[in-house]
């Protein structure tokens, strides 16, 4: 057996901070064979991205390998200088980052970009340098290469940008590909042509690539082979057939279970946790059904000129009902949301609320309405969504203090420590800062706020987008809970179908401001009637082992 | 969380005594002011003409000058009215300023817009001639001289204020807020206001250094503070006549204090930079 194209062994490394040394990488080991695609998958924390940063000895200051051995193609890598590793790096060894666009310089044409990167290898002048990176754009499949070489990087979409770095990373040929998280933050579809390209061109040139990803779907799908990570080590490796149907380790089949498929129910997610009975519709929902507790009609969102941001939507919702926005970036799901909750003014349409029309008052005096408290908002980003200068506590009791006029701190107290148990966040953290939270803790917080005053609807935008898998499994079971306990009705905004199918009863597919399918959710994702719903569908990554065959056949040439 | 804090500081200093010297010596200034006046060994404004321009002594530790009154107790007693003026000035240019430009970033519109002209033309002038013209407009008081003062930094205020708020104005956290009921006006004074106030704290520091010279640099030139109040413009500003005939100490000692306060403010306000950056958390 020939020796391997990577192999790390026994990898420790050490950041140090000022609480002492943290320990990220406890010894890990891995081994990559020449043309092979190892997929190493974690939550936040694990370590993946050490480990992919070591290997290109990109650690920062702070970082120290503490001990063990790197070896690629047969060379100790692990303590070598600046000499030896310039010329590997980009030529031998490349790496794709996971922000394409904070990873290419804004400054400076994409095709000079990957002319840089083959003139620090080659002899090449500068006609020639720009010929190449003409192939290389070709090579990603990039349409109208010619052009685009010319491109400035706010020229292009994500999905494009991700395309400019893998043809600055595979322009020298490396023998080793490192992608580190290349998809996440891309629209479905969008992931699906990145990886799919990404694979066809590391099968085509003979490339070994790690890719590094909390996706287990996508691992699964792209991947000959599986690492787990956890804590700095690698609890579990295997082929992602035997991976993910026969899982050996508990934290993998934590993972496992915790990611969404076609088929997962909430109640599948958290393995362990006390059943939620199948939904039916809540008690009071039949009463108020003859009058929608939300009608939005003909609303239209305009930004600038013409920018349609929303385009003529409208949909209605029943008390207790769940609503799922399915859409890409660009859909206008957002943009409704933050309609809907009266922090935008629309151009054009009337929302109804309770038989109201809340979109005849402006937003400036929305806080004004009896009916500020009952549409309350979950936000994506829950570490952002929190006043870095408040507390926990502060965080919630926000909206009693303000719309309710609560003062007494006594009644605050008591509220804020129900709607902490509620949501399951731990009383004696109530009097910590956001940055003293976990992400789940954070998301805790936000929900608990939202429910605080007791509104009527909840809107939740992603919920869960930024939170990593077990936790969002827990999230979800959380926010399918509460829906059952007090009977709220849930706006549930998300780009990811398999939330979407699981958390809501209806379900609206938007497109580019445009609602383009709407029905019920089983309905929608067993036989979706239009062209586009069936290609979101088609995009999302799985990890069935029968599915996975028939797609490798497909993306394998 | 105080804990927290007080360690985070203690992490800080530790890496940067110089701050703490800074700290110290503006603890020590704020000290002189209070306590300086009772303390002192000499009326400052008592004459003594036999005892004219004496050079230090052990009676008169920084000498005496042309009518014989002791320049320790004059620098001594002078520092509460620079400081004052300083401090005044400081405040109300911050409270305006940060209200003003939070109210503007937030806004974006067409307030932003005035807003930006105005500070423009402030900024247009030469600001140390603006003040000239103000206290000479106004009246050769020191109440003006702190008017004065407060107007040629504000531009500095709000234009900070404006851009620390408008960085925020999209943050999740102010969306949060307004859908939980908060007007306008509450996301920026409760809301936005709080989360800068630790950067502008920074330009507080940096800023009472600058303040302390241009009051001292207006009494100099005869405006504002008139003798024979003790302050250290005035103090260098009749000193400098004696300077030729080898009087030096005239010049030299109040003009130590200024250099002394002014780089304590501004070695403090780096130091803060460094405690308040939120990269330097953990």
């Amino acid at each position: 057996m020939t020796q391997p194209l990577l192999a790390i062994d026994d990898l420790a490394v050490t950041f140090s901070t000022r609480n002492g040394l943290v320990e990220a990488l406890r010894g890990v080991s891995l081994t990559l064979n020449a043309g092979e695609t190892l997929g190493v998958v974690g939550e936040s924390g694990s370590g993946k991205s050490v480990t992919a940063f070591s290997v290109m000895r990109l650690l920062d200051r702070a970082g120290r390998i503490a001990r063990g051995r790197i070896t690629f193609r047969g060379q100790d890598i692990t303590k070598v200088g600046r000499d030896i590793l310039q010329p590997l790096r980009g030529a031998a060894m490349s790496m794709i980052f996971q922000n394409p666009r904070a990873a290419l310089n804004p400054i400076r044409p994409v095709g000079l970009q990957i002319a840089d990167v083959l003139r620090a290898h080659n002899d090449l002048s500068a006609g020639e340098a720009r010929e190449r990176a003409i192939a290389a754009l070709e090579a990603v499949r990039i349409r109208d290469p010619q052009t685009r070489v010319d491109a400035y990087p706010h020229e292009l979409s994500g999905g494009m940008c991700q395309r400019v770095m893998i043809a600055m990373a595979i322009a020298c040929e490396p023998a080793l590909l490192i992608a580190d998280e290349p998809t996440t933050g891309l629209d479905v579809t969008t992931q699906k042509t990145v990886m799919d390209l990404l694979a066809d061109i590391t099968a085509r040139r003979g490339m070994a690539m790690i890719l590094i990803t909390h996706d287990l779907g996508l691992a699964a799908q792209y991947c000959g082979r599986v690492a787990v990570m956890e804590h700095g080590l690698v609890v579990e490796q295997a082929a992602p057939d035997i991976l993910f149907t026969q899982p050996s380790h508990a934290y993998t089949r934590k993972l496992v279970a915790a990611s969404t498929t076609r088929t997962s129910t909430v109640a599948s997610l958290v393995a362990g946790e006390p059943a939620v009975a199948p939904l039916t519709a809540p008690k009071h929902a039949a009463s108020a059904s003859s009058e929608p507790l939300l009608s939005v009609t003909n609303l239209t969102k305009v930004y600038g000129a013409d920018f349609k941001a929303v385009d003529d939507v409208s949909f209605t919702l029943r008390a207790g009902e769940s609503l799922g926005l399915v859409g890409e970036s660009g859909s206008g799901k957002s943009t409704i949301s933050r309609l809907i909750c009266r922090l935008i003014d629309q151009t054009a349409g009337t929302i109804r609320f309770d038989g109201e029309d809340i979109s005849a008052i402006p937003t400036g005096q929305f806080h004004r309405s009896p009916l500020r408290k009952d549409i309350q908002i979950v936000f994506q980003d829950h570490g952002d969504s929190l006043n870095p200068r408040f507390s926990a506590f502060d965080c919630i009791v926000d909206p009693l203090r303000v719309t309710l006029g609560v003062k007494d701190m006594r009644t605050l107290r008591a509220r804020a420590e129900d709607c902490a148990e509620r949501v399951g966040l731990p009383i004696n953290l109530l009097d910590r800062f956001p940055h003293q939270l976990s992400g789940g803790q954070k998301a805790r917080v936000g929900i608990a706020r939202a429910i605080a005053a007791n509104p009527r609807l909840l809107v939740l935008d992603e919920p869960t987008a930024a939170l990593d898998v077990s936790v969002q499994a827990v999230i979800l079971h959380l926010l399918e809970r509460l829906r059952r306990e007090t009977g709220l009705s849930y706006l549930f905004v998300s780009h990811d179908l398999n939330v979407v199918r699981m958390m809501c009863e209806r379900t609206i597919v938007l497109r580019l401001g445009r609602i383009v399918e709407e029905g019920p959710s089983s309905a929608i994702f067993a036989a979706p009637k239009d062209g586009y719903t069936r290609e979101l569908l088609e995009a999302i990554p799985h990890f069935e082992p029968n599915r996975r065959s028939a797609s490798a056949a497909e993306t394998v040439p | 969380m105080s804990t927290a804090t007080l360690r985070h500081v203690g992490f800080i200093l530790r890496g940067n005594p110089v701050t703490l010297v800074a700290g110290c010596g503006a603890l020590f200034l704020v000290l002189v002011a209070i306590f300086g006046p009772s303390l002192v060994p000499f009326d400052p404004t008592t004459s003594n003409v036999p005892r004219a321009l004496q050079p230090p002594s052990a009676t008169h530790w920084f000498g005496t000058d042309q009518l014989g009154r002791d320049v320790f107790s004059r620098v001594v007693v002078a520092t509460r009215l620079d400081l004052l003026i300083a401090a005044s000035a400081v405040s109300l240019s911050f409270v305006l300023g940060a209200v003003i430009g939070a109210f503007s970033g937030y806004s974006g519109g067409t307030l932003d817009r005035w807003v930006g002209r105005f500070v423009d033309v402030l900024m247009a002038f030469p600001l140390f001639v603006l003040a000239m013209a103000m206290v000479a407009a106004l009246g050769n008081r020191v109440e003006n001289i702190i008017y004065a003062t407060a107007i040629i930094n504000l531009p500095f205020y709000i234009r900070f204020a404006r851009a620390e708020v408008n960085v925020r104005r999209s943050a999740g956290w102010v969306e949060a807020a307004r859908a939980s009921g908060n007007s306008h006006a509450r996301v920026v004074l409760l809301y936005l206001l709080p989360n800068v106030l630790p950067a502008m704290a920074v330009q507080i520091s940096l800023n009472l250094g600058w303040a302390i010279l241009n009051a001292a640099g207006l009494s100099f030139l005869g405006l504002g503070v008139r003798p024979p109040t003790p302050e250290w413009g005035i103090l260098v500003a009749e000193g400098a006549r004696f300077i030729t005939t080898g009087k030096w100490w005239l010049v030299m000692f109040p003009g130590m204090a200024l250099m002394f306060a002014v780089l304590c403010f501004n070695l403090l306000g780096d130091g803060l930079r460094d405690i308040l950056d939120p990269r330097m958390r953990t």
